[in-house]
């Protein structure tokens, strides 16, 4: 099950620590995801997995195709950026969707659109 | 040149992707640029509104900041999930913004959902409030604070 057979030590260690920690990270967010009493506390928390844990993930692939190919592979970074542009929309989305069926239901917890000012004449 | 590439931000982009995928080799930077002029055209039919951005040294710093803040917060909210702090309470917060200009809201929008801990909810364009729910909601007065004086300020500079 060794798929990096040619990946010297030292690169060896620096991946699978980046690996590690990344999958750990993730973990964690998705810990909170079963945990956390709210919905609204509970949307927190994936966002460790799409931040820091991705991020971790995607410097491991980096290094560890670098070091394998003997030149920079970098289009990771892609990869970073689509889903930090990708995951806010999501989330919102889940977000609104609760906060309207909670102010249908006429929910104490959540605050109410508030009253709408007239524009100044 | 602005005939020629109407959006030449949009144009770079598209082009460093391409590269990024594919590669660096002399036809593919032929075909990437060929790619990213042609696609970049697109954009004038859709007539999107002019951005109002300034480039400036304020993405920088507005860049290392949202990266030092999603690490920290990312800790913040790992000690929640894993300690569970009795004295935590969550709360939605009420951010009255200056910024008006629709891209630089999406640009904090972005930021602040993909800081762990905070999520946008909505913006009232009408009263230029934002509401936003904390994790960890200790005062209301430091975060309206922290998001004003870290973000805010500084997507004014970039953004007119």
């Amino acid at each position: 099950m060794i798929q990096g057979p040619d990946l010297p030590t030292w690169a060896a260690v620096i991946v699978g620590l980046l690996l590690l920690t990344g999958a750990t990270t993730t973990l964690i967010g998705t810990l909170g995801l079963l945990q956390l009493k709210s919905f609204y506390e509970r949307v927190h928390a994936p966002t460790l997995g799409t931040t820091l844990g991705a991020a971790l993930i995607l410097a491991a692939s980096m290094v560890s195709f670098s070091v394998l190919q003997s030149r920079p592979v970098i289009h990771e970074i892609l990869i970073g950026v689509f889903v930090t542009l990708t995951t806010p929309v999501t989330l919102m989305l889940l977000a609104r969707a609760a906060i309207y069926r909670d102010r249908s239901e006429g929910a104490s917890r959540v605050p109410t659109d508030g009253p709408r000012r007239t524009p100044p004449a | 040149m602005n005939r020629l590439f109407p959006y030449p931000v949009l144009t770079l982009a598209l082009f460093v992707m391409w590269i990024l995928l594919t590669g660096f080799s002399p036809g593919h930077v032929l075909l990437g640029g060929l790619v990213a002029a042609l696609v970049s055209r697109t954009m004038l039919s859709l007539k999107p509104e002019p951005t109002g951005f300034r480039p400036s040294l304020a993405i920088f710093r507005l860049a290392g900041l949202v990266l030092a803040d999603i690490v920290r917060s990312n800790f913040a909210v790992a000690r929640i999930i894993l300690f569970k702090p009795a004295e935590r309470h969550s709360g939605f917060l009420h951010l009255p913004v200056e910024l008006r200009n629709p891209y630089a809201l999406a640009v904090l929008a972005v930021i602040i959902t993909a800081t762990p801990g905070t999520l946008w909810v909505q913006h009232d364009a009408r009263r230029h409030v934002i509401l936003i729910h904390v994790l960890d909601l200790i005062d209301e007065e430091t975060w309206i604070r922290f998001i004003k004086d870290r973000y805010e300020r500084l997507l004014l500079e970039i953004f007119e």
